[in-house]
């Protein structure tokens, strides 16, 4: 697949911002951050999340017609992550009201943004799990590589805010970030063993339906491009492919693995911050990783323009 | 039920992408608008096209067979790319199991591309909306077109008659003959998708040739001495005929 923009952001953004919810949410829950602190944090993940929901309008050509998506949910896991992130959003903004203003019920609220940010992450993984000829995506890693990538990286941000703001808490959210972090190293690691072994279940014969060991494309129908070869191919050289994985590998697990573990023993905001911010470009570029290396079986039909 | 679809021999297209062409001509004068044909003359030109010609080599010279093969959507009995469709802008039709997309529900996600493993639904860069063969349902359910041609453009324009258009449901279908009787195959089975389309197999024509039948034992010149006649031979193959 050609890696769209929109959705990698989409993706990270939403599940850094679900990510750090929980982490403030456990906080509030163990009694040990200020309402002060919370409400800040939940203005963070907010603005993720708006920032979020504002990227995947790029991926849509008629995003004036976005409010539809909510209707199919009956069999769609896109239309059932359109409802879900403003499930999210809307009990965040409400929780993260209410400990900017002291109303109250905070726990209800966070309890069901807790519910609605798990749904989240179930929804946004199963839009990509539940596509069983994208046999590098229709896996059960697709849904726990989502939500721990999403926890580790809230997790992660949590701490950056709690070394800025209450350094009491780094401990707390540090702790977290590790364990999320290291999780989502070998739940990753351990996908891309998986993916490394997919043999593909469609090939050239049964794709044209021949059966003969040796069939060559000779030509696709047509010399420019199209939606086919645009959509489908991300163009890149097997060596880039690489070097995107193990950039991925170090920016979003190894190095904030080690940001992390000097900034709570230096006690340094700055070095949480630098965590937060590596492992974020870190996912980025695992999410690119993530879509470049599904092999579209369509892609069968264009090897050769002609 | 009804289930329209075509059946393309692969024996008979000569690959002229005459089908290809009729197509885009057809569904560009549509009610939908404009089918978008970017930079046509220029040096990369691009295009949405619901169906497309592409040619394979099989075998190893000199052991090869050219097989032109039309591409287009396969109207799947089980379609992945509707369930995903946020919208439901992308549908089956009840009536007669044509696959469509609603323009007007649309929303450009490219979602449904994603979850069709033929790859032949096509982003319109026009009007930013998905796209795709609909088998010419404005003119297969005409109701002012001569009743000859209430066909897909690509069926009356290929010039082989390679396209076989009718309903895959009722058995007694020039396409549920031809499925039957001549191994009408389904493109990539593995997924249970069960595409409507079906493909006719290439065949090899062959005629066998017995070393007995290139000489006329009977040959009045033989018979009559003027040419010499051949050794007496055996009980050939003309004495078992019935």
């Amino acid at each position: 697949m050609n890696p769209a923009f929109s959705v990698i952001f989409l993706t990270t953004l939403i599940g850094a911002a679900q990510g750090l919810f929980l982490a403030l949410f456990s906080a509030q829950l163990a009694g040990l951050a200020t309402p002060a602190f919370l409400a800040t944090g939940g203005v963070v993940a907010l603005a993720l999340a708006v920032a979020g929901l504002v990227a995947s309008f790029f991926h849509l050509g008629r995003p004036e017609r976005a409010w539809r998506t909510a209707t199919m949910w009956r069999t769609s896991w896109l239309s059932r992550e359109v409802i879900a992130l403003p499930l999210f959003m809307g009990p965040l903004f409400l929780w993260t009201l209410a400990h900017a203003l002291g109303l109250g019920y905070t726990l209800v609220l966070g309890g069901f943004t807790a519910l609605a940010s798990v749904a989240l992450f179930v929804c946004t993984a199963m839009i990509y799990a539940c596509l069983k000829f994208l046999q590098e995506w229709a896996s059960p890693y697709t849904l726990v590589n989502y939500t721990l990538l999403g926890l580790a990286s809230g997790c992660t941000l949590a701490t950056a805010l709690a070394g800025l703001m209450a350094p009491e808490l780094v401990g707390f959210f540090g702790a977290a970030a590790l364990l999320f972090t290291a999780l989502g190293l070998v739940s990753r690691w351990l996908s891309l063993l998986r993916n490394a072994r997919l043999v593909p279940r469609s090939t050239l014969q049964s794709a044209i339906g021949i059966r003969h060991p040796k069939i060559t494309q000779r030509a696709q129908g047509f010399m420019g491009g199209s939606f086919n070869t645009r959509e489908f191919f991300h163009g890149k050289t097997p060596g880039a492919l690489r070097s995107v994985k193990w950039a991925f590998l170090l920016g979003a697990f190894v190095l904030p693995l080690a940001l992390v573990a000097l900034g709570i023993v230096s006690a340094s905001a700055g070095l949480l911050v630098l965590a937060f911010v590596v492992q974020y470009l870190g996912l980025l570029a695992e999410r690119w990783f993530f879509f470049a290396q599904a092999n579209h079986p369509q892609n069968l039909y264009y090897q050769t323009v002609s | 039920m009804t289930q329209l679809a075509l059946v393309i021999d692969l024996n008979v297209c000569v690959g002229c992408h005459a089908c290809v062409t009729s197509c885009k001509q057809w569904n560009t004068s549509g009610a939908g608008g404009p089918l978008v044909d970017d930079n046509p003359y220029g040096a990369d030109p691009t295009g949405t096209f619901f169906n497309r010609v592409q040619t394979f080599e099989v075998g190893e010279f000199p052991n090869t067979q050219t097989v032109h093969f039309p591409k287009s959507c396969l109207h799947c009995e089980d379609p992945p790319c509707v369930p995903v469709c946020p919208t439901g802008a992308s549908y089956k039709r009840a009536e007669d199991g044509i696959v469509l997309v609603d323009m007007d529900k649309c929303i450009g996600c490219k979602y449904c591309s994603w979850a069709c493993p033929y790859g032949v639904r096509e982003f319109d860069e026009g009007s930013k909306v998905m796209t795709k063969c609909t088998l010419c349902v404005d003119r297969v359910t005409s109701t002012t077109l001569p009743q000859a041609e209430r066909q897909p453009a690509c069926v009356l324009a290929c010039p082989a008659k390679a396209r076989l258009f009718g309903d895959v449901h009722d058995p007694e279908s020039v396409v549920s003959v031809a499925i039957r009787e001549q191994g009408g195959y389904a493109l990539m089975p593995e997924w249970s998708t069960r595409p409507s389309n079906h493909y006719l197999p290439r065949k090899r024509t062959e005629i066998t040739i017995h070393a007995e039948d290139l000489v006329r034992v009977d040959n009045p010149l033989k018979i009559d001495g003027q040419l010499p006649e051949l050794p007496q031979q055996g009980a050939g193959r003309e004495d078992f005929a019935t």
